[in-house]
């Protein structure tokens, strides 16, 4: 199942040019980007790993690329997002999120239902992943510490 | 995209022409240079480097485009020169001349010194001079006085990182940056003995004369109509008299040295101002004279 969070991701993945062209956009906008990698891909889940720190006072994509090809070769199982702040008043927010690299086989989710008081039924999205302790969710599936 | 007359298409057409004139147009680097010629006083060879630099910039976009091989070509420089000699100021405009020509993206100067390279524990330089690199992609990096990253008497010394660092990024990433190394001539000299890797990769060593008299007083006029001030005739007089004693005294740093007479001369004017009648002119008011100048130390040593 393909996990589609952030903006692009309804679309085929970006190339490295395109990524760059996106980066290159958000510079001019003069917002700081960052790269974040996790490897729990539920849509709440909003702390990410950074991959150092948000990159202020870059003037050119090519700085921002090396990070997140440095990001990939150090977690190529993992989902690696760029996101871009903008310190403007009045927005003080990330302006543009998306993925720029996903695990190859991405699992997907699972519904639980639970009951509660009463026979409600209370429902909740777990990724089959997670149930691998982190580090070891995606990829081979190396031995696992016991 | 100008291309001249009848060889309008054709893949590799012996006789297809590029007009350069249109290409210098289109690119308008005429403009930059133009400023160069008119704002720096003196500089011959500079001007004339920067000149070659520019023109071998647009044969270089020619030949790109009737398909023939362009290799970026390595435009890494080393400016070398006394103090005052308009080292940085060049170094300014280069980035904007390099932008202009299309050589890098975005035409900013990032301007460092050892202190913003070198770190201060093991481990604490590479990624404070990547992270420099990194602001500095796509622009200019400017390192002034760049002997001092490079220490001799101490082998331990961080230096050395931050040069390997610098070396394999303007080796790797020549389309990316250009990093333009200053410093005082001797002390670069020393320095590029003791890393031969940086000489074989600098392209352009520029070497900044120092001003003479004449470009020193017209240096002198220009930075007091920077600051709305001008000179009387006696006190031009007086300013030419100031140059050649200054010059003979130690610590000379050429226009420095005369951007500081200037801003002494403002102080001594304004003393004499408010000292005098009380009542001052527009005209009073933004002429230097030359007791302003005459009263310099310079004159009783």
């Amino acid at each position: 199942m393909r996990v589609t969070q952030g903006a692009f991701s309804f679309l085929p993945d970006l190339t490295d040019a395109q990524i760059a062209a996106q980066i290159d956009y958000c510079l001019r906008q003069e917002w700081a980007v960052s790269v974040e990698f996790t490897d729990d891909p539920h849509p709440r889940n909003t702390y990410w790993e950074m991959w150092g720190m948000p990159m202020f006072d870059l003037r050119d994509p090519v700085g921002a690329m090396q990070e997140i090809k440095a990001c990939r070769a150090a977690h190529p199982d993992a989902y690696v997002r760029v996101n871009a702040f903008d310190n403007t008043r009045g927005w003080e927010t990330v302006r543009l999120s998306f993925l720029v690299q996903r695990p190859a086989r991405e699992p997907g989710f699972r519904l639980e239902r639970v009951e509660a008081e009463g026979r409600t039924i209370r429902y909740a999205v777990r990724a089959y992943a997670v149930d691998r302790p982190e580090g070891h969710r995606y990829g081979p599936a190396r031995e696992q510490r016991s | 995209m100008s291309i001249v007359g009848a060889a309008v298409i054709g893949e590799a057409a012996a006789d297809e022409v590029v007009d350069l004139k249109a290409l210098q147009a289109e690119t308008d680097i005429g403009a930059p240079i133009a400023e160069l010629e008119r704002d720096l006083i003196g500089l011959a060879p500079v001007k004339q480097r920067i000149r070659e630099i520019a023109a071998y910039l647009l044969v270089a976009r020619a030949r790109e485009k009737v398909g023939l091989t362009a290799n970026p070509p390595t435009l890494h420089m080393a400016f070398t020169g006394n103090p005052g000699t308009g080292k940085t100021t060049v170094a300014l405009r280069m980035a904007s001349i390099l932008h202009r020509l299309g050589y890098v993206r975005k035409g900013h100067l990032v301007s460092v010194t050892r202190d913003d390279l070198v770190g201060q524990y093991i481990g604490h330089t590479a990624p404070k001079t990547k992270e420099v690199l990194k602001r500095a992609m796509g622009g200019v990096l400017f390192i002034d006085e760049a002997y001092y990253l490079y220490r001799p008497e101490n082998e331990k010394d961080y230096g050395q990182e931050a040069i390997e660092i610098l070396l394999q990024v303007m080796e790797n990433q020549r389309e990316d940056l250009v990093v333009i190394l200053a410093g005082y001539r001797d002390r670069m000299e020393t320095f590029f003995a003791s890393n031969p890797g940086f000489r074989s990769r600098i392209a352009h060593h520029i070497d900044f004369p120092d001003y003479d008299d004449g470009e020193l007083l017209a240096i002198a006029e220009t930075i007091a109509a920077e600051g709305e001030y001008r000179l009387s005739g006696a006190a031009r007089a007086a300013m030419a008299d100031y140059i050649v004693r200054r010059r003979r005294q130690p610590s000379f740093a050429n226009a420095r040295s005369i951007r500081n007479a200037i801003d002494r001369a403002r102080l001594r004017q304004a003393m004499r101002l408010c000292a005098g009648a009380g009542i001052a002119s527009r005209d009073n008011l933004q002429t230097i004279e030359a007791e302003d100048i005459r009263a310099s130390r310079v004159f009783t040593l």
